[in-house]
């Protein structure tokens, strides 16, 4: 940041910043410390006494297959959403750029989705997707597909993809048509010229040339399905059937209403913490250089 | 574009149109189940046109409750949702607009400190630090509570950093021009600055009631009282009651409420929608 400071005066300025910094302070670090500081110890099972015991309460996480399921569950969750809702999003967004009519109201119809709490969304799919009730289930029952997500893992699994994807592709369209909008017409209309079709200059010039807003958006696409999803999950499955649907974030929320275990579920939360930063970082690194390739 | 086309544009309208239909076709499904009895969606020989209860669903879902159940009417939660949503968009952008102004017009100690403090709440969620916040916010007396439903939520970096981008491509002559014609700091905020950001304060407050709007899991956590439920968790709810039981024009009513007011400010604010959207995450 260049020094811009015109106006002098030390209290004012102290003062414009000081609603924020108090509840960052109150609301975020101090509950983030708190957090951190919980991971470290043990209550005993009345919470009458606490001991500080390091990274004990990591190790037992860490030996626990319950953790590691949930890490296979959000691993799957975040591949399956990020693959479809941007292969959609980009199918999507290449044929709008092309100069066709009734555009604005394509885009008016596709962003709607966006405007969907993830919660409500994962109600209106339930409503298609209920054995016996649902439109859609009945129909696959009628095809002999034995349809029920409140028994079958699997099913509850391309359930909550389904919401989640349907609930990203707004966002992905918009950002996907903003990337090809900035490719400039010459080069297209060079390879044009050279004697590319359509599909070959798709692949070798404007999907290389966006690869900085797709690299942006798997990024968004995996924040999105670790922490946003949590509304579709618990709406529509709970996590279960045992346990098949229950993400890393569902499990905190899960074990913290428990309550019986505030370390472990602080540990946890640290966990997350850890991965989101990574994943920040590694956002602004990609974001701010432009990969180009 | 390029090249001429020997079968028109035929292919790109029909993925739009089937994109459309994907992306519409639940929202759809849902007004027209508000309008129908109870009997006919649980016998799942809806109709896909709208049928004649519509009036009769809505009356008793926003205003009367139920009688059989415990329900509550809707239209308290969807009061509760616009004051928890139009709270967060003011009260982010209120604080993010001045603590942007600081940052960039003034020279105080510890000013990079600041900024730094405020910048890395961008990483993380309050879905991850959510019971250490929720012990705070009941430590604070906050639970049942609009303050604790906001203020929690607006703990977060992106509208500062959006305002700070802004603010560094005000030219400094015009800062000298106001300060020649005598304007302090609160005038040319006032006078000046505010004027200026007019369009990206619409942007983002229109992102921010979205956000706001679609909350989850903090009032799920924070409202134990049913008159301080919001909209998106109060459907959980009605459908949570045991299935065979669930009212599903009522809950299809209630999804189409707590869908209404983003989908509509999203559809009439377009423009400002996508700049909102584009210019926060980059």
């Amino acid at each position: 940041m260049e020094n811009r400071a015109i106006f002098s005066g030390k209290l004012l300025p102290c003062l414009l910043i000081l609603p924020q910094l108090a509840i960052s302070l109150i609301f975020f670090y101090w509950p983030a410390a708190q957090a951190l500081w919980q991971s470290f110890l043990v209550q005993d099972a009345f919470g009458l006494s606490t001991e500080f015991v390091w990274f004990e309460n990591y190790v037992n996480l860490l030996q626990t297959p319950e953790y590691y399921h949930a890490i296979g569950v959000t691993l799957v969750f975040s591949a399956l959403v990020a693959f479809f809702s941007l292969g959609l999003g980009l199918l999507l967004a290449a044929m709008a750029n092309r100069n066709i009519r009734g555009i604005q109201i394509y885009r008016t119809f596709l962003i709607v989705p966006y405007a969907v709490a993830p919660a409500v969304a994962s109600v209106l799919f339930i409503f298609m997707l209920q054995p016996g009730l649902g439109m859609i289930a009945r129909a696959l029952q009628r095809a002999g597909i034995d349809w029920n997500p409140v028994l079958n893992g699997t099913h509850a699994m391309i359930l909550v993809v389904i919401v989640a994807v349907w609930n990203q592709i707004s966002y992905n369209f918009l950002f996907f048509l903003a990337g090809l909008q900035a490719i400039p017409k010459s080069v297209i209309e060079a390879a044009a010229i050279d004697g590319a079709r359509p599909m070959r200059r798709f692949w070798t010039i404007i999907f290389p040339l966006l690869s900085p807003t797709t690299f942006f958006l798997i990024i968004v696409n995996i924040t999105y399905v670790f922490f946003n999803t949590l509304g579709i999950i618990d709406t529509a499955t709970g996590g279960g059937p045992s346990g098949a649907t229950q993400t890393l974030v569902y499990k905190v929320f899960q074990d913290g209403k428990v309550g019986t275990d505030l370390g472990g579920s602080a540990a946890q939360s640290v966990i997350l913490m850890v991965i989101v930063v990574a994943l920040t970082a590694f956002q602004f690194r990609y974001v701010e250089k432009k990969v180009h390739y | 574009m390029v090249e001429h086309r020997r079968f028109g544009n035929w292919l790109p309208h029909l993925i739009l149109l089937t994109g459309v239909v994907i992306v519409a076709f639940p929202v759809y499904l849902a007004v027209i189940a508000s309008t129908h009895d109870n009997a006919v969606i649980a016998n799942g020989q809806m109709p896909l046109y709208p049928g004649t209860h519509g009036l009769e669903t809505y009356w008793n879902t926003i205003v009367a409750g139920a009688g059989k159940t415990t329900r509550q009417p809707v239209g308290g939660m969807m009061l509760n949702s616009l004051i928890m949503a139009l709270g967060i968009a003011a009260g982010k952008i209120a604080i993010s607009i001045i603590s942007a102004y600081a940052i960039v017009f003034f020279a105080f100690p510890f000013r990079m400190t600041a900024f730094w403090t405020i910048f890395i709440t961008l990483m993380l969620p309050v879905e991850v630090r959510i019971f250490p916040t929720y012990k705070i916010t009941s430590d604070l007396h906050m639970l049942d509570s609009y303050a604790g439903l906001i203020l929690p939520l607006i703990a977060s970096a992106t509208a500062t950093l959006l305002f700070r981008q802004f603010f560094m491509t005000i030219p400094k002559e015009l800062v000298e021009a106001s300060k020649i014609d005598g304007a302090g700091p609160i005038r040319f905020f006032f006078d000046t600055l505010l004027p200026l950001s007019v369009t990206n304060i619409a942007a983002l407050f229109v992102i921010l009631f979205i956000y706001g709007w679609n909350q989850y899991l903090w009032p799920l956590l924070i409202t134990t009282r049913d008159d301080m439920q919001t909209i998106v968790i109060g459907i959980k709810k009605i459908i949570d009651v045991h299935d065979a039981l669930t009212e599903w024009q009522v809950a299809m009513a209630t999804a189409v409420l707590a869908m209404l007011p983003p989908v509509v400010v999203v559809v009439l604010m377009q423009r400002l929608f996508v700049k909102g959207l584009i210019e926060t995450e980059k």
